[in-house]
């Protein structure tokens, strides 16, 4: 997927045989075994792999999950409880499916924030970024309709909130809104096609993470420094390199969740959800999962539904118009002085939305949400163009290898064998 | 497809076409009436797929009209029901709730609707509306808030007594849904009325 013709070199008979017909030994080669990499990433930069994973604990759980859930109003309560106290090891895949999701969050979050705190949004990886704004869209799309599957109280107030926001939309809301519940309120039709998109979904996210690494592998990484492979001796091949650092990162990983999943696996969810669903009560405080809260926050800024809608949906959109919003040159945020002040504010103004978003929407909560949302959406629209028109960035340094050992200073030799950097060099 | 290589160079150096123009033509028809019979083909295809997400006869049939009795309610009282799937609350008023009621201003409602319009006339004392806020969908809490009727305990809207919403963030008064009173003690819920906001 590199982009480069592939240094694979077929040994057995079989293998040369096979490789003339599927260069596909050569493409997981050129990917994954001889692909340089910037020789200054840092562990921000293993979260694609930690994704990854994630991804596949999430689709192998929820296959086995299927096979004992029942999709339906008045089944699928008691089916997760039958699995939870029934099935064979039910509990293990219920609770690592649930904080799977959490975790999933967590990694793709610091891997938003990599993206952007180093600019790996800007040119020429604009492509891979909106492709992972869309992964995260599709992320979203799936937990909302994970969450409402067990059809517990939060479930069914969590499905009724949200296709009440999706009414919201002019003209054809009130079609897509019937549309999705398959009936009058949400019930039967809804939890039954909501287990069918959300089986579906999942595939769809494969495929653009596919898409993902193609482009990634075109572009090549961004790296701590936002400085292109110049030559050899800026990069490192792949495996062994970032393969063992990505197993050790991802291993690593797995401790937290495990944490969760042995000891905590009720601290992420809401006891509300294991009380059957009751279209007639509400709970008293609804919440969605920690992962949704700055944007429940920002809905409930606006005293307005369609504005509070507008608003929520909009925040993840702009995400997509980085690339552009952003004038400055230079990527990486150790080289901004200026910028990088704004950028911690902005990670500040998103946690505290997202504290805010669980809190009940009164008085002083609404009046901080509403000032967080006026610099989440300032960040972009103002901060971005402007930081990068009147800021002086520090000196960038010669090369990556020069980040790493300072400059003047020279190794001998290459961590990349000779000419395998070729390509990344020239497109940067 | 040999044909078409044998002239296409001719044509693309500029010299002149033996084909004339119309050959250009029914080529132009061609490609527009494949691309019109691909998009129509495409619309046919996906049309089941989108009407079969919408609610299928037994729902339908299911959200018959219902019988609700209204002698066990007392004054005060707030019932709910369900009809095609949709909470609805039955109240009857106070004879105060009903007075306070008539008494507010329009100028003090979000969603202006004077008091005959809540109810069906000649029986000022009974009020039915959907349950579910028009803010997101929550089922308010009755007999709280600070206009006699309902406080949404996700957003923080409230409505009066008679189901007009009065403050935030909900944007319209709780809906009316289609009924008649049969008798006096009997209201028919899913026809005979229209479907008031």
């Amino acid at each position: 997927m590199s982009g480069t013709a592939s240094t694979y070199v077929p040994k057995s008979r079989v293998a040369k045989w096979f490789e003339a017909r599927l260069p596909i030994a050569g493409l997981v080669h050129s990917s994954f075994i001889a692909y340089p990499v910037p020789r200054n990433l840092n562990y921000f930069w293993t979260f694609g792999a930690i994704l990854a994973a994630f991804l596949g604990i999430q689709i192998v759980t929820g296959v086995w999950l299927a096979m004992h859930y029942e999709p339906s109003a008045t089944g699928a309560f008691n089916s997760v409880e039958k699995i939870m106290r029934d099935v064979n090891y039910g509990w293990l895949l219920r609770y690592a499916h649930a904080n799977g999701a959490s975790m999933f969050f967590v990694a793709v979050y610091l891997h938003m924030f990599r993206a952007l705190y180093y600019g790996s949004y800007k040119a020429p990886r604009e492509v891979l970024y909106i492709l992972g704004v869309i992964i995260y869209l599709l992320m979203m799309a799936t937990a909302f309709l994970g969450y409402t599957l067990p059809w517990g109280q939060m479930s069914f107030w969590g499905a009724t909130v949200i296709t009440n926001i999706l009414a919201a939309i002019p003209v054809v809301g009130d079609t897509i809104q019937t549309l999705l519940w398959g009936g009058y309120s949400v019930g039967n039709p809804t939890v039954n096609r909501f287990f069918s998109l959300h089986y579906l979904l999942p595939w769809m996210i494969a495929g653009v993470v596919v898409l993902h690494v193609w482009a990634l592998h075109v572009t090549g990484q961004n790296n701590p420094a936002g400085i292109p492979i110049k030559s050899g001796k800026d990069a490192v091949p792949f495996t062994p390199y970032a393969t063992i650092k990505d197993v050790f990162a991802t291993c690593v990983f797995m401790i937290l969740f495990a944490w969760f999943l042995f000891y905590q696996p009720n601290y992420l969810g809401h006891a509300d959800n294991y009380i059957a669903a009751n279209p007639a009560v509400t709970p008293a405080h609804i919440v969605p999962e920690w992962y949704f809260l700055p944007f429940y926050a920002i809905l409930r800024a606006v005293p307005s539904k369609l504005g509070g809608v507008i608003l929520m949906f909009s925040a993840v959109l702009i995400l997509a118009f980085a690339p552009w919003l952003d004038t400055s040159r230079v990527r990486s945020c150790n080289y901004r002085p200026i910028y990088r002040q704004f950028f911690w504010v902005f990670i500040g103004a998103t946690l505290l939305l997202g504290w805010l978003g669980s809190q009940p929407p009164e008085g002083g909560y609404v009046l901080a949400a509403q000032v967080c949302t006026a610099y989440y959406f300032a960040h972009f629209l103002i901060v971005m163009p402007l930081c990068g028109l009147f800021e002086t960035p520090k000196a960038l340094p010669g090369s990556i290898l020069e980040s790493v050992t300072g400059p003047g200073k020279q190794v001998s030799g290459s961590g990349m064998p000779a000419g395998a950097a070729a390509a990344p060099t020239t497109k940067g | 497809m040999a044909t078409t290589s044998a002239t296409a160079p001719a044509t693309r150096d500029g010299s002149a076409r033996t084909d004339g123009p119309h050959e250009g033509s029914r080529r132009d028809f061609l490609f527009l009436a494949t691309g019109a019979g691909l998009a129509v083909g495409a619309a046919a295809t996906v049309w089941p797929l989108i009407s079969s997400m919408a609610p299928d006869a037994e729902t339908i049939a299911a959200g018959a009209p219902i019988d609700v009795d209204l002698t066990p309610i007392q004054d005060g009282q707030i019932i709910n029901v369900f009809w095609r799937g949709k909470l609805i609350f039955v109240r009857k008023l106070t004879a105060k709730e009903v007075t306070d009621m008539q008494a507010v201003p329009l100028t003090a409602m979000i969603d202006p609707a004077p008091f005959p319009t809540r109810v069906k006339s000649g029986h000022d004392q009974w009020l039915v509306v959907y349950g579910n806020c028009t803010h997101l969908g929550c089922v308010p809490i009755g007999h709280q808030g600070n206009f006699e009727g309902w406080a949404c305990p996700c957003h923080g809207s409230q409505f009066d007594a008679v189901g007009r919403v009065r403050h935030g963030p909900a944007p319209i008064n709780l809906p009316i849904p289609p009924y008649a009173f049969e008798t006096d003690t009997k209201i028919r819920i899913g026809e005979g009325g229209k479907e008031a906001a």
